[in-house]
C-alpha cells in the first residue's frame, strides 16, 4: 500500500511534499554531481555519464509515479482509474523525442558539435518556456496558485452567470515562474542565432543596429518591470505574453551582434543560461533535482565562458557588448603590410626533419579540422613514433569552435588522450623540443601576445612555439591571416620553415615522404 | 517546502557546482557541454506534471510538446556524450 501512499500524497504541490519523491529527485540531484565529478579524467567519464542517466530515470519515473493522469471520476466513483490515453500520450511524447535524440546525436560530425550543442540549448529553453507557460494556464496543477471561478454579479441580481475561470498565482511563484519563462526565450531565440551563425545559415559578421545598448538595456528592465507587476497579482493573460514575447526578442538581439569568433563564449554563456532557466522552473515546482542541476548547469557554463574569454584575452563584457570577429578585425589586417623574407620548404624536408628529431609537439588549429586532416595528421604521428620520435600534441584552449573542441576532434582521429596536453601542461616543452609542426593555428602562437602592447591579441595566452629549434608552419598562403587578423613574427624567424599547401593535403604527403624513406 | 529551504539548496548547489566543473579536465570540456544539456533537460519533471494534470487542455498540449523538446535533449544528450567520450583512449603500451 506504500505505492498508494506514494500516489495519494503528490498533489499538494509546493505544500504536501510526498517524502518518497522528495527524497527520489534529491538522489537523482546527486547523481547529476557524480556525473560531472565523473569528467574529471576520461577514465571515470563513462561512468560519470551513466550516473547521469540513471539521475535522470529516477526523476522521470518518479514523476511519472506522483503524477498519473487519473480519469474523471463521476458522483458514485471518484477514483476512476488511470487514463490510458492520456498515459499513452505522455509515453508516446517520450518515444518521439528519444527517437530524434538519438538519431541526431549517432548522424552529428564531430567537427558540428558546437552546433549541435547550440540546437539542444535552444530545446532547453523553449522546454522551459513551454511548461512556464502550462504553469501559467494552470497553475493548481503545479500547487502555485488558484483557478477561481469568475463571478459577476452585476446584471443578474446576484446570481453567478461568469463561469470564467481565473487563474491566480501567488506572488513567490510568480517572480519564479517569470524570470524561469524570461531566461528560457533568452536561450531559446539567443541559441537559434547561435546555431545559424555556427551552420553558417547566416554571416558570422556582426549585425549591429544603432542604439543597441539603449534598445538592450530597455528591453531588459521592461521585462523586469513587467515581471514585478505579475508578482504583484496583477496577472492578466497578455502581459504573461508580453514577458515571454519581449525575452525572445531579447534572446535574438543580444546576440545578433555578436560576431562568430566569439561563438565558443556565446555556446558557453548560453548553456549557463539553460541551466538557470532549469533552476527557475525548479524554485516554482519545490523540486531539488531540478535546482540542484540548474545550479549545476548554470555554473558550468558560466565558468566555461570564464575559460573562453581567458584564453581569448577577451572580457566578458566586450563580448556580450558585440562587434568583434567580422568586419573589423579585417580592416586591422591593413596596417603594415611590408615584405619580409620567409623559408619555403616542401612535404619531404618537413618529413626529414621530423624523423630526424627527438621531441615534435604538434599544434593543432580549427584550420586542420576544416580540412578533415586529424586523420593523416594521427598517421604521420604514428609513422614519427616508429621512428623513435617522441610526439605529443599542444591545445590551446580556443584551437576549436567550442571549450575542449579540439580534443573531441583528436579522440576521434583516434589519437590517445595522453598525448594530448593543454596550454600551461606544454608550453614549457617547446624550448626542449626539435620540431614544433604548427597546422591550421595562428593567433594562437603569436608571440606579439606576449611581447607588442599595441597588438589586438596582447595578453592572450599563446603557446610559445618560437622557442623551438624549428617550427613547420602549415598554411594555405602567405597571404592571408588569422581572426584577430595580425601578422605573425613566427613564419620570418630564421628557424621556421613555411609549408604553404592544404593542411590535409601537405600531411598526406608528409605521410608519404615518411613511409617513402624506408625504415 | 519553503522558499529560504529551497534557496538554500539552490546556494550550496552552485558552490557544489563551481568546484565540481573546476575539477573537470579541460580535455572535456566539450562532453561537459552536451552532458549538462541533457541533464538541464531535468525540466522534463515541469513538462509530465503539466501533461498529467486535468483542468487546462492549452496547458496539457504545452506540457506535451516539452515533454519532447526535454526528451530529444536527455537522450540525444546523453548518446552524444557517450559517442564522445567512447573515443577517448589511452596510448597502447
Amino acid at each position: 500500500m506504500e505505492f498508494q501512499s506514494i500516489l495519494s500524497a503528490v498533489t499538494g504541490g509546493h505544500g504536501a511534499v510526498n517524502p518518497w519523491a522528495a527524497t527520489a529527485y534529491l538522489i537523482a540531484g546527486v547523481f547529476f554531481i557524480l556525473a560531472l565529478r565523473g569528467l574529471s579524467s576520461p577514465a571515470s567519464s563513462q561512468r560519470g555519464n551513466r550516473f547521469g542517466m540513471a539521475g535522470m530515470t529516477i526523476a522521470v519515473v518518479t514523476t511519472l509515479l506522483t503524477h498519473v493522469p487519473w480519469k474523471t471520476g463521476d458522483a458514485t466513483n471518484s477514483f476512476a482509474g488511470v487514463d490510458p490515453v492520456a498515459m499513452a500520450e505522455i509515453l508516446g511524447a517520450i518515444a518521439i523525442g528519444a527517437v530524434i535524440g538519438i538519431v541526431m546525436a549517432r548522424k552529428i560530425a564531430m567537427t558540428a558539435m558546437p552546433q549541435l550543442v547550440a540546437a539542444f540549448h535552444s530545446l532547453v529553453g523553449l522546454a522551459a518556456v513551454a511548461v512556464g507557460a502550462a504553469a501559467f494556464l494552470n497553475p493548481e496543477a503545479f500547487g502555485i496558485g488558484m483557478s477561481v471561478l469568475f463571478t459577476d454579479y452585476a446584471g443578474s441580481g446576484g446570481a453567478i452567470v461568469g463561469g470564467d475561470r481565473v487563474e491566480w498565482i501567488n506572488s513567490v511563484s510568480a517572480i519564479e515562474m517569470g524570470l524561469g519563462v524570461a531566461i528560457g526565450a533568452i536561450t531559446f531565440s539567443g541559441s537559434v542565432i547561435a546555431f545559424l551563425k555556427l551552420n553558417g545559415n547566416m554571416s558570422g559578421a556582426p549585425i549591429m543596429l544603432p542604439g543597441r545598448h539603449i534598445i538592450n538595456l530597455g528591453t531588459l528592465v521592461a521585462i523586469l518591470a513587467l515581471i514585478g507587476v505579475f508578482a504583484s497579482g496583477y496577472q492578466p493573460q497578455w502581459l504573461f505574453w508580453t514577458i515571454m514575447g519581449l525575452s525572445f526578442a531579447i534572446g535574438f538581439l543580444l546576440i545578433i551582434p555578436i560576431g562568430g569568433a566569439d561563438m565558443p563564449v556565446v555556446v558557453s554563456m548560453l548553456n549557463s543560461y539553460s541551466g538557470w532557466a532549469a533552476a527557475a522552473m525548479g524554485f516554482t515546482l519545490g523540486n531539488t533535482a531540478m535546482i540542484i542541476t540548474g545550479a549545476l548547469v548554470g555554473s558550468s557554463g558560466a565558468i566555461l565562458s570564464y575559460i573562453m574569454c581567458r584564453a581569448m584575452n577577451r572580457s566578458f563584457i566586450s563580448v556580450i557588448a558585440g562587434g568583434f570577429g567580422g568586419d573589423d578585425a579585417a580592416a586591422g589586417a591593413g596596417g603594415s603590410k611590408e615584405q619580409r623574407p620567409w623559408k619555403p620548404g616542401s612535404a619531404e624536408d618537413a618529413a626529414f626533419l621530423m624523423s630526424q628529431a627527438e621531441n615534435v609537439i604538434i599544434v593543432p588549429g580549427y584550420g586542420m579540422a576544416v580540412a578533415q586532416a586529424q586523420h593523416t595528421l594521427r598517421e604521420m604521428a604514428d609513422q614519427l613514433k616508429k621512428e623513435g620520435v617522441n610526439v605529443k600534441y599542444a591545445i590551446h584552449p580556443v584551437a576549436g569552435r567550442m571549450p575542449g573542441h579540439m580534443n573531441v576532434l583528436l579522440a576521434e582521429a583516434n589519437v590517445p588522450y595522453d598525448e594530448v596536453f593543454e596550454l600551461e601542461d606544454i608550453n614549457g616543452e617547446f624550448a626542449q623540443c626539435d620540431v614544433a609542426f604548427v597546422i591550421g593555428a595562428n593567433d594562437v602562437t603569436n608571440p606579439a601576445a606576449k611581447t607588442d602592447k599595441t597588438s589586438p591579441i596582447y595578453g592572450m595566452p599563446v603557446l610559445d612555439v618560437e622557442k623551438a629549434k624549428t617550427v613547420l608552419f602549415v598554411k594555405r598562403s602567405m597571404g592571408g591571416v588569422g581572426y584577430a587578423g595580425v601578422d605573425n613574427d613566427v613564419f620570418y624567424m630564421d628557424q621556421t620553415m613555411m609549408l604553404l599547401g592544404d593542411a590535409k593535403k601537405m600531411a598526406d604527403d608528409i605521410v608519404k615522404a615518411l613511409s617513402g624513406s624506408g625504415h | 517546502m519553503d522558499f529560504i529551504a529551497i534557496f538554500s539548496i539552490f546556494v550550496l548547489a552552485c558552490f557544489v557546482g563551481y568546484f565540481v566543473v573546476w575539477s573537470v579536465t579541460p580535455a572535456l570540456h566539450t562532453p561537459l557541454m552536451s552532458v549538462t544539456n541533457a541533464i538541464s533537460s531535468v525540466i522534463i519533471v515541469g513538462a509530465l506534471i503539466a501533461s498529467a494534470a486535468a483542468g487546462s487542455a492549452s496547458s496539457k498540449w504545452l506540457g506535451l510538446a516539452a515533454v519532447v523538446m526535454a526528451s530529444i535533449n536527455i537522450f540525444g544528450g546523453f548518446a552524444v556524450t557517450a559517442r564522445m567520450l567512447a573515443m577517448y583512449k589511452k596510448k597502447e603500451r
